[in-house]
């Protein structure tokens, strides 16, 4: 065989690899939304849910969902980036630094529902928060704290070292260049990696399940931080496996149609502006 | 600043520099004076640019560096522990071997160094913009694409504004570490005529591979192998008549 023709079957055979990625992505929004879709209505997307009869809604779930991605992404932005401007910027390079950096891999790997046990234990029971919006916010930080700690680092890493050097030539703080230049440069890495979280934050289920509970507030909706919160992806989990509605079927099947959307369109809502000023600062865009 | 008799601007004495168990430089005696362009040349290797980063304390940046002897600057030895590094790198600027502006507009790269030094004003920074991106020989250039990203620009339109950039935080020594070497030769005749431009008003310090280069523009030369310096001296009188067999070989294209 020559090389040329290998080249080719290469060539086709990662061509091919990519158009699968596709060929499973289209396959699987296609199952999920063409089952779901059709029970999304603005009657589906405000109601409030039934507990025995048809016809309930997901809004509160909804709110609750976004409500609780806020307060985690509030808790665990400023921890997360900050330690990662840490390790990458100031951290020098000992045993503490690789302990740290260590602690947060080891973080990162444990199992979603462990943190759910200890957000059970610790806020729910120790610190008498209750099933809460607070509780499972606070949880849901904790499992976004090392992704945001490692993308912060990562990104701020790839920033080029000529950039520093720029800036502390022209008599610049370490603390201005990491403000006015690295972290500005750094944005669409650190943008991306935000999305990520909150992609996973509103997808997570087995955290909240512990530590928002399974139920809603009669209010909707309602912004009391120790009212309990169900989100969508607990509702899905509930209804399919616990739910006595004669509809949980249609209702499990527009709540995932729903929660697909819902990440797709936040990914849109961030990823566009995010690569808008990334061309602009490239000067790309005239 | 009167600059009737000669001034020295920096004096470097005594100076040796490590990386870690590796000694770079060796000794280094060197008086450079205020208002004129002095060159440091020398083989890849010899300490040039190390010499040329010890003089704002740029090599701080590197961990395992240690120094001993004295570098001072207006007769303030730089290495003192009370020294203000931020204000002495707004004194003592530099221009790096690539040109490396911030992806950011062309006014915001200028304005950067001074906004960080608290000019907040709008007419304040459009004037210094101004000035900085003429002083540079770039603002015909630009005057009309300000607001677009500097990474748009070529290369050498890149460094005149890394160049603007340091002017516009008002230094009095602009260190060049081979400016010119990722520059095509036009580029390089523009940056080269700028420094001609700029000497009456800033001492200007220029680490180059390129011995022409050192000859056309440097009114002092100094020879480095190895970490020593070999010699420093009036530009014509090196070049032509050099006090040293090894400076002579340099020169000659004997090896480096």
């Amino acid at each position: 065989m020559n090389s040329k023709l290998t080249n080719r079957l290469a060539t086709g055979m990662f061509w091919l690899v990519g158009l699968g990625i596709l060929a499973i992505l289209a396959w699987f929004l296609w199952h999920i939304l063409s089952a779901g879709l059709p029970h999304i209505s603005w009657k589906f997307l405000t109601k409030k849910p039934e507990e025995m009869l048809s016809g309930g809604g997901i809004g509160p779930q909804l709110f609750n969902s976004f409500y609780i991605l806020a307060l985690s992404l509030l808790f665990s932005i400023p921890f997360g980036v900050g330690a990662g401007i840490w390790l990458s910027e100031y951290a020098k390079k000992n045993r503490f630094t690789d302990l740290v950096r260590l602690a947060t891999e080891m973080l990162a790997s444990v199992p979603s529902i462990v943190f759910g046990l200890f957000g059970l234990l610790v806020f729910v029971t120790t610190l008498h928060m209750g099933y809460s919006i607070i509780g499972g916010a606070l949880t849901l930080s904790l499992l976004n704290l090392p992704v945001l700690v490692r993308v912060t680092e990562e990104t701020l890493r790839a920033v080029p070292d000529s950039y520093r050097e720029a800036s502390l030539a022209l008599g610049a703080t370490k603390w201005q260049t990491i403000r006015k230049v690295l972290l500005p440069t750094a944005l669409p890495g650190l943008v991306t990696g935000i999305t990520l979280v909150a992609g996973r934050a509103l997808g997570e289920s087995a955290i909240l399940i512990f530590t928002a509970g399974v139920s809603v507030s009669r209010f909707a909706p309602d912004f009391n931080v120790m009212a309990s919160g169900e989100t969508l992806a607990v509702h899905l989990w509930y209804v399919r496996s616990e739910g006595l509605v004669p509809d949980a079927t249609q209702i499990a099947e527009g709540t995932a149609a729903l929660l697909v959307l819902v990440v797709l369109i936040l990914n849109l809502v961030i990823a566009l502006p995010s690569r808008f000023l990334q061309r602009k600062m490239a000067g790309k865009s005239s | 600043m009167t600059m009737t008799a000669v001034q020295e601007k920096i004096r470097v004495q005594n100076l040796n520099l490590f990386y870690g168990d590796n000694q770079a430089l060796y000794d280094i005696d060197l008086s450079m004076q205020a208002g004129s362009i002095t060159a440091f040349i020398g083989p890849s290797g010899c300490g040039k640019s190390t010499l040329l980063r010890t003089l704002n304390r740029m090599n701080d940046l590197i961990p395992s560096v240690k120094i001993t002897g004295e570098v001072l600057v207006d007769n303030q030895n730089i290495y003192a522990d009370d020294t203000d590094v931020v204000s002495l790198r707004k004194r003592v600027g530099m221009v790096f071997q690539r040109p490396n502006p911030f992806p950011m507009s062309i006014y915001d790269n200028i304005a950067y160094g001074p906004r960080i030094h608290g000019i907040k004003r709008k007419r304040d920074l459009d004037e210094i913009v101004e000035k900085s991106l003429r002083q540079a020989a770039l603002w015909e250039e630009v005057k009309d694409r300000l607001n677009k990203s500097a990474m748009g620009l070529s290369g050498g339109q890149q460094q005149r504004l890394c160049i603007a950039r340091l002017l516009a935080v008002d230094p009095d020594v602009l260190l060049m570490d081979e400016p010119t070497s990722a520059l095509d030769p036009i580029s390089t005749l523009k940056v080269e005529e700028l420094t001609q431009e700029l000497k009456d008003k800033y001492s200007i310090i220029i680490v180059t591979h390129n011995m022409q280069q050192a000859a056309r523009i440097s009114d002092t030369t100094a020879f480095f192998l190895n970490g020593v310096m070999v010699e420093h001296g009036e530009t014509d009188k090196l070049f032509t008549n050099p006090g040293d067999q090894r400076t002579e070989d340099y020169i000659t294209g004997r090896f480096g």
